[in-house]
């Protein structure tokens, strides 16, 4: 799992993250589930910074695998063994 | 320190006249070049100057072997490694030359972009920007030379364009450039960007990125558009062959505070610069159209761990309210459209929030401090910025706690502050400062609450004690 844009400073500045998140139902895990375990076991602050609602908060795009989650299902994407979710905030600097 | 910069000064002039000799040699030299070609006499030549403006320039030569294809020997000759390019070649070159583009922003970003758009042959570029280049600017901006420092960015980057074609024969100048020294704003961005092909987004803030953005969409022209910050770089473009626009991507504004700036967090210089290359490469793909854009793509540049990654990202969404198959955002809309209130956030790095946490008995001013250090007054100097920035300058006899670690460091101020009535032999008193005088007083709304009602903010932080007490101090 990769944080980037800022996002890693909520987790002491740590990028990327190699975890075992358990399963809920039996063999399924779905982003939601993901991002309930990232929000109760990584982010160490400010966890408004992260989520918002049942989701991620406005400007946080989320990839699965390279991939935009919206183009995988989103919070109902199905995740499997070996998976790189990337959490990134968008910037606005120049 | 006045004989120095005089000396600095008259080197200055010396190096700048150097330069212009070489570049008059390099203009007689080309000029001899070319008439000799043309078998014409000196003079002759200036009759030729063509017309600059956008599309004109390839109403090309006849005959005399020039213009078999629209680009004369000066542009062969120029732009030869280009041609070479088999991907590229002519076609590339000339569609380079009929199009025109608008970089917005002549910051980190627009730097490289200007500098290889202006060089790589593009018919018309438009600058718009209505900042000022400033000192802490040049590590990153290197289209700015330090001589504009306290100058409009448009002028200056316009100037450095122009270097790139002083010792260009101007028979064959075909480059038309062109400076709009304002913000670009929802007033005027229809009429200035209506009159280009092609838009790079290089601006610095959130509702600019709305703002350029809807305005490509309801224009209907592409965007190239990209961000950098601290160690890290983005870049996509917008709105081009059924792609998605900034909106698509991102319906709802990230919350204020996630939206850090380089006049905050920092920024290496390079990153900007990696990622204006990196968007006037796009710009040059689509202004010549060649290749795969980054259309339906965005690329994230890690600096530090040097890693980039190419991800795939939504295509145009059905509900977007600015480019879906539903939307209706006309240009009357466009106009009206507040994009700071949609943003929570302003247009201007300069604009800065002005906290209002505490009443005026919990603050003194600069002055009023710098009178309690001259008496010598018992006193506890807290400074709660990051520690990096403690490391970069700070007031004498300070201790440095950062706002984040206040709490686990309670019993710190309290030691410190009977070690300092101790010493005195009267009650110490605690003054909390910070940068800007916004961090200062949550801790001294923190503090007051949490056992230290006595603690004071010194308003305005170290950016007004260098305004109002000490114009030596280092401000950064």
């Amino acid at each position: 799992m990769v944080g980037g844009g800022g996002l890693d400073l909520l987790c002491n500045g740590v990028k990327i993250h190699h975890v075992d998140v358990p399963h809920k139902d039996q063999n399924r895990l779905e982003m939601r589930d993901l991002l309930a375990w990232v929000q109760s076991n990584l982010i160490k602050e400010r966890p408004e910074m992260f989520i918002k609602e049942d989701s991620v908060r406005p400007g946080v795009l989320v990839l699965v695998n390279d991939c935009d989650w919206e183009l995988c299902g989103g919070l109902g994407a199905e995740l499997e063994e070996k998976d790189v979710v990337v959490f990134i905030s968008t910037l606005h600097g120049g | 320190m006045d004989a120095m910069i005089m000396s600095n000064g008259s080197s200055d002039i010396l190096h700048e006249i150097e330069k212009l000799k070489l570049e008059k040699e390099e203009i007689e030299r080309r000029l001899s070049l070319l008439e000799a070609k043309l078998n014409r006499n000196p003079g002759e030549a200036v009759e030729m100057e063509v017309n600059r403006s956008c599309s004109s320039c390839l109403s090309m030569l006849d005959g005399h072997g020039e213009a078999v294809n629209g680009l004369n020997a000066d542009m062969i000759y120029r732009y030869s490694r280009h041609l070479l390019l088999p991907d590229f070649g002519v076609e590339g070159q000339t569609n380079l030359a009929k199009s025109s583009i608008l970089v917005v922003g002549a910051g980190g970003l627009g730097s490289p972009i200007l500098l290889y758009l202006a060089s790589c042959g593009v018919g018309c570029l438009g600058i718009v920007d209505d900042d000022i280049v400033e000192l802490n600017n040049l590590h990153r901006q290197i289209i700015h030379p330090e001589a504009f420092v306290g100058h409009p960015k448009v002028k200056s980057a316009a100037a450095s364009c122009r270097v790139r074609f002083s010792f260009r024969s101007w028979i064959n100048s075909s480059i038309k450039l062109v400076v709009h020294n304002e913000a670009l704003k929802g007033s005027n961005a229809l009429d200035i960007v209506s009159k280009y092909d092609i838009v790079v987004d290089a601006t610095d803030n959130l509702p600019s990125r709305y703002m350029i953005s809807d305005c490509c969409v309801v224009l209907d022209k592409p965007l190239i558009s990209g961000a950098a910050l601290g160690m890290e770089g983005q870049l996509t473009v917008y709105h081009y062959k059924g792609g998605p626009c900034y909106r698509c991507l991102f319906p709802i504004p990230p919350p204020t505070a996630a939206c850090q700036r380089c006049s905050d967090s920092g920024v290496l210089g390079v990153v900007p610069g990696v990622v204006g290359c990196l968007q006037a490469l796009e710009a040059i793909k689509v202004a010549s159209g060649i290749g795969e854009t980054l259309s339906g793509r965005m690329l994230l540049f890690d600096a530090l761990s040097s890693r980039i990654r190419i991800v795939n990202i939504r295509g145009r969404s059905l509900q977007c309210v600015t480019c879906g198959p539903n939307a209706i955002f006309t240009r009357q809309m466009f106009q009206a459209f507040d994009y700071e209130g949609f943003t929570q956030s302003s247009m201007s790095d300069k604009a800065r929030p002005e906290l209002h946490l505490l009443p005026e008995s919990s603050r003194i001013s600069c002055k009023e401090y710098k009178a309690v250090v001259d008496n010598r007054e018992a006193h506890v100097l807290l400074d709660v910025r990051p520690s990096h920035h403690y490391r970069i300058t700070a007031l004498p006899d300070s201790i440095n706690i950062p706002l984040p670690a206040l709490e686990i460091n309670v019993s710190l101020i309290d030691s410190s502050l009977k070690e300092a009535t101790k010493v005195s032999g009267k009650e110490a008193s605690l003054y909390v400062v910070c940068r800007r005088g916004n961090d200062s007083q949550r801790a001294v709304e923190y503090l007051s609450k949490n056992g230290f009602p006595m603690a004071k903010d010194i308003a305005g932080g170290l950016d007004s004690w260098v305004k109002d007490v000490d114009p030596s101090f280092p401000i950064y």
